[in-house]
């Protein structure tokens, strides 16, 4: 049994000019000990998908249809006070900006401590050892003597790796991890990069890494699933979506991102943008801009169908379609 | 060699980042400067594009603003085609001949401004035409050029996307008839796949108007993409400067291998390797000697004394004691 199912999870928001469907309905499942990597373009639902699985969505969003299963219970529809004991003890969070995600009035021992005794049943001077611990195992020199230091007296990719140790400190067996290294320089991404991968496989950790980098899913995840205007548009292990995009969007996606290995004279572009969700195309969402584009896409909706070793949402790979 | 429309000798800026003046009184504190840009020399020939690279407070926005004159120099000095920038600035005729791009579309056009007279400013404003109808017929043409309709100038700013304001932007920077465009960060707030589009579209125009870039960013696959040569930065100093396939092909710095190691890549699938550890220092109390040997794989005795000089390997310039002395594996 997976860890985690999502089926047919769809958000909502009213406004006045009607209804927002933001996601619409996405499937996928995370196995124990994997690494899922969630990317797609602003807009695209991969963060309201992370928020959704955490039961965070800011009013008026609202889950309107599907499930969201966890060791196979249902989570959608607990009430708050059902819901926060499994934030933080079986579902961590990592945000992108590891400055606002710390509380800056509290020192980062106090804050890790609290979490600590929230989830599990520790004594003061037990919950403190631990909280040592996680500092140095997310690579904080001098841990003992930084443990009551505030958050503003750390570097931004030291308070990103206090902010992983808050969410792995309760050992729950799914981070979700949003945009973790946006905000980081590059020599510091691939050190929490590192850091994120190496500790979910010690601890048996699955992930949800959510991020628009593609280079950091490559290295990081074992599958992924990329969005296109709320839905899943492709999803498969990653070296083969890389390597051998089957849907016409990530084909382009994959083609748009300059490589350090070879330069080209021009980058493939996919023309024009992501629809807004006030005008989402019928049939396909990406119908309008797809090279490949023809009747079928523009009346029916694809959903995810076999394409070689990936699944894609794509009328090329109907059954029995004579367009491949 | 051809041409050369920008040349910087020996560039250096300052900030004064010192407390209040009463709170330094009282507390008997000096004076404090950060030196944000340190002795940096670069040319750049007509036609071609410079990048500059690195990461976060290495200052290479500064750099940027000093090319247009934004900042003056604290020592050094920066020549447009020839004259120093003060100079060339004080004549309308030149200063018309330089513009930027900035990273941010959401805040470098005004929100109150129609489309059209966002990109007629500088036309406006260097008096290159003022017939109303002529005025209309170069800003359509502008718009057409960057691969938006004429009749878009009707339109306010937040009625485009991030990629479409990155339009406009370029727009607004081409309307002045430039031959030398900083372009900072242009593209770091887009996503991918209009990244491509602008990046497309500024290569065709550089082909077609023979234009001139400074292009600053932090994506080394970006800026391999887009140069011609590529200056590496570090704590407001220039590391490594060469043709950017050479410096890509060999590098030299050990800096420049981290960058180029640490960088997460779509080839890398399944790889691992072994991260660098330590970050960047502090630019108000920038460590002694080399500014990199904290961090540095290579540091020795007389990194830790003595400021690395720039030596010339191939085509490339590097500041390294260690590549200097062949100390490199």
């Amino acid at each position: 049994m997976p860890l985690l199912e999502v089926q047919n999870l769809t958000v909502e928001f009213p406004t006045r000019r009607g209804v927002l469907r933001a996601l619409d309905g996405i499937s996928f499942d995370i196995n124990a000990g994997e690494v899922l990597g969630v990317v797609g373009e602003s807009g695209a639902g991969k963060s309201l998908t992370g928020a959704a699985i955490i039961g965070l969505l800011e009013p008026p969003g609202r889950v309107a249809g599907g499930q969201i299963l966890l060791n196979g219970s249902r989570i959608d529809n607990l009430s708050r006070d059902k819901l926060r004991p499994i934030r933080g003890k079986q579902i961590g969070a990592i945000f992108q900006d590891p400055l606002t995600t710390l509380n800056p009035l509290y020192s980062v021992g106090r804050q890790l401590v609290e979490t600590i005794q929230t989830h599990l049943k520790l004594s003061d001077r037990d919950a403190r050892e631990r909280a040592v611990q996680w500092l140095e195992e997310v690579g904080i020199p001098a841990a003992r003597q930084r443990i009551d230091a505030y958050p503003h007296e750390f570097s931004g990719g030291m308070r990103q790796r206090v902010v992983i140790a808050l969410a792995l400190c309760a050992e729950p067996r799914l981070v979700i991890a949003d945009e973790p290294t946006t905000a980081l320089d590059v020599s510091i991404q691939a050190q929490i990069i590192a850091l994120l991968r190496g500790l979910t496989r010690d601890h048996g950790t699955s992930v949800m890494l959510v991020t628009h980098d593609m280079g950091v899913i490559a290295e990081t995840a074992d599958r992924v699933a990329v969005m296109y205007a709320g839905r899943i548009a492709e999803i498969g292990p990653v070296r083969d979506v890389v390597k051998h995009p089957a849907h016409p969007y990530t084909e382009g996606l994959m083609g748009s991102i300059p490589s350090l290995e070879h330069r080209v004279e021009r980058l493939r572009q996919i023309d024009g943008a992501m629809p807004r969700l006030t005008a989402i195309p019928r049939g396909c969402a990406f119908n309008p801009r797809c090279p490949k584009v023809f009747d079928r896409c523009r009346n029916d909706r694809p959903e995810l169908m076999e394409a070689g070793v990936t699944r894609a949402a794509c009328w090329l790979y109907a059954r029995g379609a004579a367009h491949v | 060699m051809s041409e050369i429309v920008l040349d910087a000798v020996e560039v250096s800026r300052d900030f004064d980042v010192s407390k209040p003046w009463l709170q330094r009184v009282v507390s008997r504190e000096p004076k404090r400067t950060l030196r944000a840009v340190d002795n940096v020399s670069f040319a750049i020939s007509r036609g071609t594009t410079l990048s500059l690279v690195g990461e976060s407070g290495c200052g290479k926005s500064t750099v940027a603003r000093l090319a247009v004159g934004l900042y003056a120099p604290s020592g050094g000095e920066i020549r447009f085609e020839g004259q120093p920038l003060s100079a060339a600035r004080a004549q309308a005729a030149l200063r018309r001949r330089m513009n930027m791009i900035f990273q941010d579309p959401y805040a470098s056009l005004n929100p109150r401004w129609r489309v059209r007279d966002i990109v007629a400013e500088p036309i406006r404003a260097f008096g290159l035409l003022t017939a109303r109808d002529a005025i209309t017929a170069r800003v359509g043409e502008l718009l057409t050029q960057v691969g938006l309709a004429p009749a878009d100038g009707e339109k306010y700013p937040h009625e485009f996307s991030g990629g479409q304001r990155q339009r406009i932007s370029i727009a607004r920077a081409l309307s002045s008839e430039p031959e030398f465009l900083v372009c900072d960060e242009p593209t770091s707030a887009l996503d991918v796949s209009v990244q491509a589009q602008i990046l497309n579209l500024m290569r065709d125009l550089q082909q077609r108007l023979g234009l001139t870039y400074l292009f600053i960013s932090h994506n080394l696959a970006v800026v391999r993409h887009m140069s011609d040569r590529l200056g590496v930065m570090y704590l407001g100093r220039i590391v490594e400067l060469g043709p950017g396939e050479d410096v890509f092909r060999t590098p030299r710095h050990p800096y420049t291998r981290l960058l180029l190691d640490a960088i997460p890549d779509l080839d890398m699938v399944g790889k691992s390797r072994t991260p660098v550890g330590g970050e960047v220092p502090s630019p108000i109390d920038p460590p002694s000697g080399c500014t990199f040997h904290p961090r540095c794989p290579l540091a020795n005795d007389r990194c830790r004394r003595e400021k690395p000089a720039h030596t010339k390997h191939g085509n490339v310039l590097v500041a390294c004691h260690a590549v200097e002395e062949g100390r490199t594996a």
